[in-house]
């Protein structure tokens, strides 16, 4: 019955972008029809999966598909439900958000493709998230890669969107490439294409190669450092509500792949769970020093998703150390620490690059340190966008503290009585985790600072104006997600203990309101939100009479705007602290003379992987192949021989 | 609850809310015995404080509500924090598993809020304090948790007071590492509160400030609620080397509260010898300093190894 209505979900989504194509362009109908369609799918599709919370666990449906091995499996456990709902909630959210974000009317060319993708792309990753079978996976893995490529190149007229896009396509099929890999090793392990249990003390080099290549392939999709390369483009590049889609929801597929891989695996060896917690650390660290660097305020939010990724994979490395060494703790804290920040993440970051995108449609800008001022002219857009920074900095009273502390707690769990060195690891894993909450603070005081606070420094932010409804809406739903997670994290315990007793498969568990102190947690918010009410009243009423004036310059006669702060200034400390790993480029004139001429000063940050590493390597192997190129002389006879002589070549060859 | 714990309660609320203003006290008059002055008497901030509340406000017709929900929210975080602590030997009000995470974690909203309300001036010189807050802080922090990694792993609590509070076995078993945390903890305390070498809060140039610049445009009773605020914020840190190198455990009230009163006092006169004998660092020390604080507290983990 639940599989029933998350596939009828999934099909919903998959056709909702269709009637728009047989309707007008100019019309508003397709567009509201579409939407419609998707928030009935995402309905049905979220009471499936809640009611999964509750029940016992499905048979799951099948049926046949002819092709060798496959099969139409679904199955609807809770780690699926918990993945399920945020792809619909999501994909719905971002869905309204588009209706005044990228009307039909203002884009008659492309909103129609632009919505049958999307429906599309929602389907695909429900797929992913139901299939019970490595070739439905892979189905639903390949709809949803090239339809978010679709998506994302909506506006394909300009060169930079297809070079990011380019980027994206290759880097997901990289990925795809080692997710095949990955399944044949496994199909060799267990002699089907179920995702059954891989025995890795029967088979420890076949299950080693099974964990790389999972890595790979879901980090590569993930995002996770170095593996983020395509990340920051696509996702300044493509329209701010697939952007939201695609950091809050795609990037959390790859998430799944590695939860689901990590429950397959029986008795893993420690070391992959070290290696887990390491790259994820290794990625909040730089996810969110890359992001101090930036001056695009969607990379920015990119940046961070490489952060908060990091923090999922940390969460996953606990659980995943925690079922090597036998500690349930450790598994339960570990993985519903990784699944609530994989839901919290899709909640700030979505109301975040929503933020994003009512700034940018009301300034046509996304260059923050052109923005300022905006808290005035757009107020309710600032209140929500704040609400998303604090809770994306992991700051109490809020979502993203609480799955923070469960990270905390795993961690901290792991110091006391264990012998052996291991523990060193998650104790510096501590601190790590600290040092990337600081830095995220830094980040967004200065994202939210430079576009919302001060005075605006150019005439892009002078007539903004605030957004509308279709766009505040999933807002308000979003951020007011964030304060009920944050404040009674209790509800949503029974979610994630389903979950976790599906990914250890043994019942007896410890629930998380044993390991957590989740009451507490609540009392300590209630305590501060009333502690801040009762300052805020009191202050009002010592604040009757105030008098107003320009703000404190020093004596100076004539301050201007541009005279204030700019994001990159707040930054600079940091970038040069960090410098060793950003890389930072600056133009930097030297000033002669007593009358020097006009000059100018630009400092940029780019991707250290993919602008310094992978394109200048690329290049030079590029010009190594130049004595290659004969083979691709564009001929189309010679192509044909080819295709002829590796027929006959297979017909020959006999293993 | 029996009667000592209500009493234990209310005596914690009364040090949390009364005594700090003392302390700053303290710290400016062991600064004039230093100078040869007779300096401010030491209930000078209770007046300064309660002068300010009472007076009339001027703010800026750059700034919006942010501004104003600065100096609530960083008092309020730092009143919720203190109530997390043990004081006195005596248990936290809040003790569960993991709260010294929401400890750093409200002082981190706090300063998040300190900080956006310097940015809604649009003032370049409480933009520069405002970086500089953000940077040292974040290096600050690490230094932090390495010391309650210690604490935790030395102490096998994951609860401030198991953590601060469990000392005397604690001592036995890694006293070395505790020297290293007790160390690294006064650094995070004096870049926490902005004191010399770090900051001096006497200072009068805005390009050389860090808190004082962010929060040059507050006035009245906004202004008295940062200093409030700040001065809690010293008991909060300061408390936190007090209970490690003062470990009282609370049988008897009538002990361990004057204890560890004369504890704070004491690292107050510490700090104002400090101000006394050093000179500021320059801003782009700051950082070695803080890195190396954060070794001290790595170096006591590793030493935690066996």
């Amino acid at each position: 019955m639940n599989e029933w209505l998350v596939v009828a979900g999934i099909i919903l989504a998959a056709l909702s972008g269709v009637p728009g194509l047989v309707l007008s362009r100019r019309g508003t109908a397709g567009e509201r029809l579409a939407t419609g369609l998707l928030g009935l799918g995402a309905a049905l599709a979220s009471t499936g999966a809640i009611r999964t919370f509750g029940g016992v666990p499905g048979p799951g449906l099948s049926a046949p598909w002819p092709v060798p091995g496959a099969l139409f499996a679904v199955r609807l456990d809770p780690i699926a439900a918990i993945f399920v709902l945020q792809v619909f909630v999501g994909s719905f959210l971002a869905s309204l958000y588009g209706l005044a974000y990228w009307p039909q009317a203002e884009h008659p060319f492309n909103g129609r493709k632009l919505r049958l993708f999307f429906g599309l792309l929602a389907a695909g990753m429900g797929t992913v998230t139901i299939a019970a079978n490595a070739m439905f996976f892979l189905l639903g893995w390949e709809v949803m890669a090239i339809a978010a490529f679709l998506s994302l190149t909506t506006v394909d007229e300009r060169r930079e969107v297809r070079e990011v896009g380019y980027v994206y396509l290759v880097a997901t099929h990289v990925g795809t490439l080692s997710l095949f890999a990955m399944f044949t090793l496994i199909e060799s392990i267990t002699g089907s294409f179920a995702f059954g249990g891989v025995d890795t003390v029967a088979h420890p080099v076949l299950a080693s190669a099974v964990f790389a290549l999972a890595v790979l392939g879901f980090g590569l999709k993930a995002g996770i450092m170095p593996l983020h390369v395509w990340l920051p483009g696509a996702h300044a590049r493509a329209p701010t509500h697939v952007s939201a889609v695609m950091s809050g929801v795609l990037l959390k597929m790859g998430v799944y792949g590695l939860v689901r891989v990590g429950a397959m695996l029986v008795e893993p060896p420690v070391w992959q769970g070290a290696v887990v917690l390491g790259l994820g650390a290794v990625s909040a660290v730089l996810g969110v020093a890359f992001a101090i660097g930036q001056h695009d305020l969607k990379r920015l939010l990119a940046y961070h998703s490489v952060e908060n990724v990091g923090i999922i994979f940390m969460g996953l490395g606990v659980a995943l150390i925690g079922k090597s060494v036998g500690r349930p703790e450790l598994v339960g804290l570990g993985l519903a620490g990784a699944l609530l920040h994989t839901w919290n993440h899709g909640i700030f970051k979505a109301l975040l690059f929503f933020g994003a995108g009512s700034v940018i449609h009301a300034t046509g800008t996304q260059e923050i340190d052109h923005l300022g001022g905006l808290g005035r002219r757009m107020p309710l857009t600032s209140v929500l966008f704040l609400v998303g920074a604090t809770a994306i900095c992991g700051l109490p009273p809020l979502n993203g503290f609480v799955s923070e502390l469960f990270v905390y707690l795993g961690l901290g769990r792991s110091l006391a009585g264990v012998n052996g060195t291991w523990w060193v690891l998650t104790a510096f894993a501590i601190p790590t985790l600290a040092l990337v909450g600081a830095l995220a603070s830094a980040c967004f005081a200065k994202a939210f600072g430079a576009v919302f606070l001060g005075t605006g420094r150019s005439e892009h932010a002078a007539h903004a104006h605030e957004a509308r409804w279709p766009m505040i809406v999933p807002m308000v739903v979003l951020a007011a997600l964030c304060v009920v997670i944050g404040v009674a994290p209790a509800l949503f315990a029974p979610a994630l203990d389903g979950a976790v007793v599906a990914w250890s498969g043994r019942a007896a568990h410890v629930s998380l309101a044993e390991l957590a102190p989740l009451s507490l947690v609540s009392v300590g918010a209630a305590l501060l939100l009333g502690v801040i009410g009762l300052g805020a009243l009191g202050l009002r009423r010592r604040l009757r009479r105030v008098a107003t004036t320009g703000t404190w310059d020093c004596g100076y006669a004539a301050p201007t705007a541009r005279m204030q702060y700019t994001s990159s200034s707040f930054a600079q400390n940091l970038t040069r602290l960090f410098s060793f790993v950003l890389w930072p480029r600056t133009h930097a004139p030297t000033v002669r003379g007593s009358f020097p001429a006009s000059t100018s000063f630009a400092s940029e940050v780019p991707d250290a992987v993919l602008d310094r590493l992978m394109v200048p390597a690329l290049r030079t192997v590029e010009r190594m192949m130049v004595w290659l190129r004969w083979i691709q002389a564009g001929n189309v006879h010679l192509y044909l021989t080819y295709i002829v002589a590796a027929i006959v070549l297979l017909l020959l060859w006999r293993p | 609850m029996n009667a000592t714990r209500i009493l234990d309660l209310l005596v914690h609320l009364g040090v949390v809310l009364f005594l700090p203003p003392l302390l700053l006290g303290v710290i400016n008059k062991t600064k004039a015995f230093f100078g040869g002055r007779r300096g401010p008497p030491l209930v000078q901030l209770y007046r300064d404080i309660w002068r300010l509340l009472r007076k009339d406000t001027v703010v800026s017709t750059t700034t919006t509500w942010v501004f104003r929900a600065g100096p609530v929210v960083s008092l309020a975080t730092v009143l919720v924090a203190a109530l997390l602590l043990p004081l006195g030997g005596a248990e936290s009000p809040l003790a569960f598993t993991g709260n010294f995470v929401l400890f750093a974690y409200l002082l981190g909203l706090g300063r998040f809020f300190t900080i956006l309300a310097a940015l809604d001036t649009g003032s370049p010189f409480e933009g520069m304090g405002a970086a500089r807050e953000a940077t040292f802080s974040a290096l600050a922090e690490p230094a932090l948790f390495l010391g309650l990694v210690v604490l935790a792993r030395a102490s096998g609590s994951l609860e401030l007071g198991g953590m601060l509070g469990g000392a005397e076995g604690t001592w036995a078993k890694a006293g070395a590492s505790l020297v290293l945390v007790i160390v690294s903890l006064v650094v995070v305390m004096l870049v926490e509160n902005s004191r010399i070498p770090f900051d001096d809060p006497n200072t009068h140039l805005e390009l050389t400030m860090i808190h004082e610049v962010m929060v040059l445009d507050h006035s009245g009773p906004m202004f008295g609620m940062i200093l409030y605020g700040a001065a809690i914020k010293l008991l909060v840190l300061g408390s936190l080397v007090v209970n490690l190198v003062v470990p009282v455990t609370g049988e008897s009230l009538l002990l361990s509260w004057p204890l560890f009163i004369v504890g704070i006092l004491a690292l107050a006169v510490v700090v104002g010898v400090v101000e006394s004998s050093m000179a500021r660092l320059r801003l782009v020390q700051v950082p070695s300093l803080l890195v190396g604080a954060c070794l001290l507290s790595g170096f006591g983990v590793v030493m935690l190894v066996r």
